[in-house]
């Protein structure tokens, strides 16, 4: 597989737009994916993460925008970047009929894969995604941690340049998760980009750089550190007695973005616009009752509220 | 080379599968065995032992006789005996008889009239003579039934007096090629060759794109750089194989149980087979790129199916169908393979003296998978 070393940007994407009768799943999305990076789409269910991978991969035909990737225009020559590109749906695809070996087996073969190839490359991804054990297990009675290792095992048989993959750990437990993130950075270290899609926040935060989407719109994009930095809120933990009752007064005030409780304290995001938040937000007779208040450094779950209005729902 | 690959790849994959999926694998074979001897032994055109009912208002020895000779045709037999019409038309009513023979009081006086008795043939302006010795009333919504009941209509009663039968000589001679024992079976048999291959291919093949779409797989394939021809010929290659195996079945226990001669053009056979095959297979592939779920699928096999049993020829002759109904017969392909397989198993016919057919099921295969691989995109949009 020839790798192109030229092209510095692996997507492109401008106005891309899906409408699925007159609701717009994507809605004028633009995109600038770098090589070697892990990329994330960032939100809730039905913010359009598949809908969007789907154009970038070409199966969904977009209604508006265009789409490059790795130097072809897509959807028109969606056919020549199958070999380069893998994806791994948000459903298991592969065959629940056909054991791990078969399953890959097929995929090499569809990939066109020689046979002296497929002998050194199936035992190769057995034993890096640790299946080797489950070699003969039918995919259909496995675990969801060991189908998503599966799937991710047949998405990179062919050595592709940009992975994709749409919500991989959402079937699966948090060791299998942290796992499964090890065996993203060895990929993308060896120099796939990658492209994923999460609705965790813990997962965001591993990716360089994020989009974070809602209802179909880019909110915003960035490293997360750069969009922790750049967020629009300053961040408080209060706390005191009867949390829930002052967490709806403070909801009220157009300055407060959102106010969620975690545990014995109440996490507070003030605007921006306030110049003084501290001292703002000491005095308000809202938090009287408070204890204690402490200026934290914000997460992206904080980003995400701030950038999606969350928080106000 | 990759294309080869692909296509050897998604055969061995669909062989796999079929292979652990017992319930299909057993209709593969319980199919035809199971309707071969359903049909070779139920389907019979030579109506016999109709249950009849009896009323007899003359009650004289003549009329005993006569009834006897009736049965002994073994076209009917008697189970009730009554004394009025209105009882017999009842048991008709009732379907518990579906004639009733009824012989008038006067029987024995238009026996010796008549001129089935074989007493000379009176002059034809006796009005005597032209009245018939007795009367059925049948059941006729049955065509196969009442026609079976008119046959008895000029039974000739010349035995009653224990004289020879007096020879009738006939206007026409008729001599019965193929399948002079007149047996159901040697007809029906090869047609159900093409009544389960539409069937079966057209079942399996309608729900095989169909299947990987609800089971998720499609997103995975689409996904790689199979092409959609690829992945249709992968797909129909392993129904080949099954589809000649029925073939052997049923042909094969045709000629045990049912006496189907084999000593037809077998290699004219096989290709003959092996295009409708191809032909039903590609038009399963075109209805599983239209339905959008398994049972869609099912639904259009049977939409398909029911035309091909009664429409092809293999129940009613096609010559005696309306204009119309013709056309659509000849759109089928089951139509085509039901003329080519009796002409090669039973009249010994050769590939060129059907070739009208052999084209139109090879044009009907390459047009099939031309428009299944055409309507089968690589989106899911
Ligand atoms: N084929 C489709 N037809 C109609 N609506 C669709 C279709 N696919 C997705 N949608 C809608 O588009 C929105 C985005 O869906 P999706 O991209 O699957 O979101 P996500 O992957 O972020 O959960 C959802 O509201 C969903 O219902
Ligand atoms: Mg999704």
């Amino acid at each position: 597989m020839s790798r192109d070393f030229r092209e510095q940007t692996v997507v492109k994407a401008r106005g891309l737009t899906k409408k699925f009768k007159d609701f717009k799943a994507v809605d004028n999305l633009d995109l600038s994916i770098e090589r070697g990076m892990i990329y994330g789409f960032l939100g809730p269910n039905g913010s359009g993460k598949t809908t969007a991978m789907r154009m970038l991969t070409g199966l969904l035909t977009p209604s508006e925008g265009s789409v490059e990737v790795l130097g072809l225009k897509v959807p028109k020559d969606a056919e020549a970047l199958k070999y380069k590109i893998g994806y791994m749906t948000q459903t298991f695809s592969l065959y629940g009929d056909l054991t791990v070996f078969e399953n890959l087996k097929f995929v090499a073969k569809i990939y066109g894969l020689r046979g002296s190839i497929q002998k050194k490359r199936i035992p190769e991804l057995l034993e890096r995604y640790e299946l080797s054990e489950l070699k003969d297990r039918f995919a259909g009675k496995m675990s969801g941690g060991q189908r998503q290792r599966l799937a991710l095992a047949a998405a990179v048989i062919h050595k592709p340049l940009l992975l994709f993959l749409d919500e991989p750990t959402s079937a699966v437990d948090p060791e299998s998760r942290r796992n499964f993130w090890e065996q993203l950075f060895d990929l993308s270290d060896a120099g796939t980009s990658i492209v994923v899609s999460t609705h965790f926040m813990d997962e965001a935060e591993r990716c360089h750089k994020i989009a974070i989407l809602e209802a179909g719109r880019k909110r915003a994009d960035g490293t997360p550190e750069d969009l922790m930095h750049a967020m629009g809120a300053n961040v408080y933990e209060v706390e005191g007695p009867d949390l829930r009752d002052m967490r709806l007064k403070l909801l009220a005030l157009e300055d407060v973005v959102s106010a969620a409780q975690l545990g014995a304290r109440l996490r507070v995001l003030v605007s921006r616009r306030v110049h003084n938040p501290e001292d703002w937000l000491t005095q308000r007779p809202e938090v009287r009752q408070a204890t204690r208040i402490s200026k934290v450094r914000p997460n992206l779950e904080d980003v995400f509220v701030t950038s999606t209005g969350e928080g106000r729902q | 080379m990759r294309s080869l690959r692909r296509i050897l790849a998604v055969l061995f994959k669909e062989l796999t599968q079929l292979r652990r999926d017992r319930m299909t694998f057993g209709m593969v074979i319980m199919i035809p065995l199971i309707q071969l001897i359903l049909f070779g032994y139920a389907i019979n055109t030579n109506v016999r032992d109709i249950p009849v009912a009896v009323v007899d208002q003359s009650q004289t020895g003549l009329s005993r006789v006569l009834i006897q000779m009736v049965e002994a045709t073994r076209v009917v037999k008697v189970v009730e005996h009554h004394t009025n019409v209105q009882d017999a038309e009842e048991a008709i009513r009732s379907a518990r008889v579906r004639a009733a023979f009824i012989l008038p009081d006067d029987l024995d006086n238009r026996i010796v009239r008549s001129p089935s008795a074989g007493f000379g043939t009176p002059p034809s302006t006796d009005e005597e003579t032209s009245r018939p010795v007795a009367q059925w009333i049948v059941d006729g919504s049955d065509t196969l039934i009442a026609s079976a009941i008119k046959s008895l209509r000029s039974m000739p009663l010349s035995e009653l007096f224990r004289e020879p039968p007096n020879r009738n000589t006939a206007t026409f001679e008729v001599a019965l090629f193929y399948n002079p024992e007149q047996r159901t079976a040697v007809n029906i048999v090869p047609g159900l060759v093409g009544v389960i291959l539409t069937m079966t291919m057209i079942m399996f093949t309608s729900a095989a794109i169909v299947r990987e779409r609800e089971r998720g797989n499609m997103e995975m394939l689409i996904n790689t750089p199979i092409r959609s021809l690829e992945l249709m010929i992968g797909k129909i290659i392993p129904y080949v194989f099954i589809g000649l195996v029925q073939l052997g079945i049923i042909l094969g226990l045709g000629h045990i149980l049912f006496g189907v001669p084999l000593s037809g053009n077998m290699l004219d056979l096989l290709g003959g087979t092996l295009l409708f095959i191809g032909a039903s297979l590609s038009l399963g592939l075109v209805l599983s790129t239209i339905a959008t779920s398994q049972l869609q699928a099912m639904q259009m096999t049977v939409f398909v199916l029911l035309p091909s049993i009664l429409l092809s020829g293999f129940m009613f002759p096609y010559e005696g169908m309306p204009i119309i109904a013709q056309y659509i017969a000849e759109a089928l392909p089951a139509t085509h393979f039901m003329r080519m397989i009796r002409g090669f198993v039973l009249r010994d016919a050769t590939f060129l003296d059907l070739y009208r057919d052999v084209v139109w099921l090879a044009g009907f295969f390459f047009l099939g998978m031309i428009v299944a691989a055409f309507r089968f995109k690589k989106r899911l949009d």
